[in-house]
């Protein structure tokens, strides 16, 4: 199979241009120190480093970072954005990866978390405000884990901790107006 | 002084004990609180690692509303809920575009005058001899490790607040109290938040280094400025014990709790029977010490 390979270039400037622009990152500023690596807390379980989802975009590599685990565990703790010694906001630019992944569906490699930020938003959507125990009880339920933190919930409840009925906002509405109109700027985008 | 008061989801559900114990010191303290009318959730990580522009706008709608109630400032406990709002903000005064977009769906008007100011900042800047003078129970040679997570400082382009590496604030605010805050290396690592939830194995070892950093350097309780840390540290401890077989009990408490405490505000008042792990016991023992 003949590759296309200046289809394949243009494809990756065009991303790797998107990228910078919605992260307001410049990914050349970057000299692969291994600054962000080395803080990382999450790095341990990690399948590509910090460092080498930058050198990966650099290079003009799509799949391997959308694809990556590394995105969906990165905690946004900015830990990396804060000791870069070229400025580089590192934990923007993970945000702006996950947000790439998730409109392309390419959530395979982070399912739980993007499970988890999906059921979150479902409930902010719906009353305004995030139920906690609404939420954590829709991730067991579409994660098949159906016990997890059951011993957590009891305690909570038990000590009075635990909001068992949504608290609602007056102006829902408003809530809803704010997904609707800004899923559709990004779905004319 | 008086402020907006943006409390936020966690702390009307799970971290009520953290709004109890701000609720009970500010109005010690003279602090005038005034909860946002209509307030909504800040979007938290789900929506800005959904959509950038959710993210802001979700923050901005809150901010609106707080400029609407016509103060200056506005209070907010929760780590994560700051870091949200003071994004929130930076973003709005420095990308037009962005800024252009937000307005439109959020609907209300937003000037961008509003001050944004996490609750450990604002009580870290009142007077030290004043905030003194209402210790009534001092809590003896206490050793307490003030940890502070990710949020209130990091990045400091965004929270401009103390040291990202060696923050001190809170160790001050602990020292007026009698108690000896502890100089340890992980203030600042990362508790794995919302992973607690999601990927709960990564979360469980940074809780486990977390928690031993802390018993190594002679803690007998943990203080923290944050819902998800304090929930991840004292709720999810059982859960470290259980994958790896340690025997882990450490008290971790919303600093607003042990300050309220030493100015002798009842321990029903500031939530401290809430907690997994009970903090009384090590109080006393901190007080018996002294005596």
């Amino acid at each position: 199979m003949l590759l296309n390979l200046s289809t394949a270039v243009r494809d990756s400037a065009a991303f790797v241009s998107y990228v910078e622009s919605a992260s307001g990152q410049r990914i050349s500023d970057c000299y692969q120190c291994g600054k962000c690596t080395a803080g990382c807390p999450v790095s341990f379980a990690m399948d590509l480093m910090p460092h080498q989802v930058i050198r990966l975009l650099q290079l003009g590599f799509r799949d391997e970072p959308l694809n990556s685990k590394t995105i969906w565990l990165c905690a946004t703790c900015a830990t990396c954005t804060t000791r870069c010694p070229r400025n580089v906001d590192l934990a923007r630019l993970m945000d702006t990866l996950r947000n790439v992944a998730r409109q392309e569906g390419r959530t395979g490699a982070g399912k739980d978390v993007a499970l988890f930020n999906e059921v979150f938003l479902e409930s902010v959507r719906r009353y305004g405000r995030a139920h906690e125990l609404g939420i954590g009880l829709r991730h067991n339920l579409r994660t098949g884990r159906l016990l997890k933190d059951n011993d957590l919930a009891r305690t909570w409840f038990l000590r009075g901790r635990l909001q068992v009925r949504p608290s609602k906002v007056r102006e829902v509405a408003e809530i809803e107006r704010i997904f609707g109109e800004i899923a559709r700027m990004e779905d004319g985008e | 002084m008086r402020f907006s008061y943006y409390a936020g989801c966690s702390l009307h559900a799970t971290a009520r004990e953290f709004d109890l114990s701000t609720r009970a010191l500010c109005s010690r303290l003279g602090i005038e609180l005034a909860e946002i009318p209509d307030w909504s959730c800040c979007g938290a990580t789900a929506a800005h690692s959904t959509s950038h522009l959710l993210g802001v706008a979700l923050a901005v709608r809150n901010l609106a509303l707080a400029e609407a109630q016509g103060r200056d400032d506005v209070l907010v406990p929760c780590a994560a809920c700051y870091h949200r709002l003071v994004t929130a903000k930076k973003e709005m005064a420095e990308n037009p575009r962005v800024r252009e977009q937000v307005l439109k769906v959020v609907g209300h008007k937003f000037t961008g005058q509003v001050r944004v100011r996490s609750l450990l900042e604002v009580l870290a800047a009142l007077d030290t001899e004043h905030l003194g003078s209402r210790v009534v129970r001092p809590l003896g040679d206490l050793r307490v490790a003030c940890y502070y997570g990710c949020l209130l400082v990091k990045p400091p382009a965004v929270t401009g607040f103390d040291d990202p590496e060696h923050p001190q604030s809170m160790d001050r605010l602990v020292r007026i109290t009698g108690a000896e805050p502890l100089d340890w290396d992980y203030k600042t690592e990362c508790c794995g938040a919302a992973l607690g939830v999601a990927n709960e194995q990564v979360a469980l070892k940074l809780v486990r280094d977390i928690l031993e950093a802390a018993l190594q350097a002679g803690a007998d309780c943990l203080v923290c400025a944050c819902p998800l840390c304090q929930s991840n540290l004292d709720a999810r401890q059982s859960h470290v014990n259980r994958a790896y077989g340690t025997s882990l009990k450490l008290p971790v408490m919303y600093f607003t709790q042990l300050l309220g405490l030493a100015f002798g505000i009842g321990e029903r008042e500031l939530g401290l029977d809430t907690l997994f792990v009970d903090p009384r016991p090590a109080l006393a023992y901190g007080s018996a010490k002294k005596a």
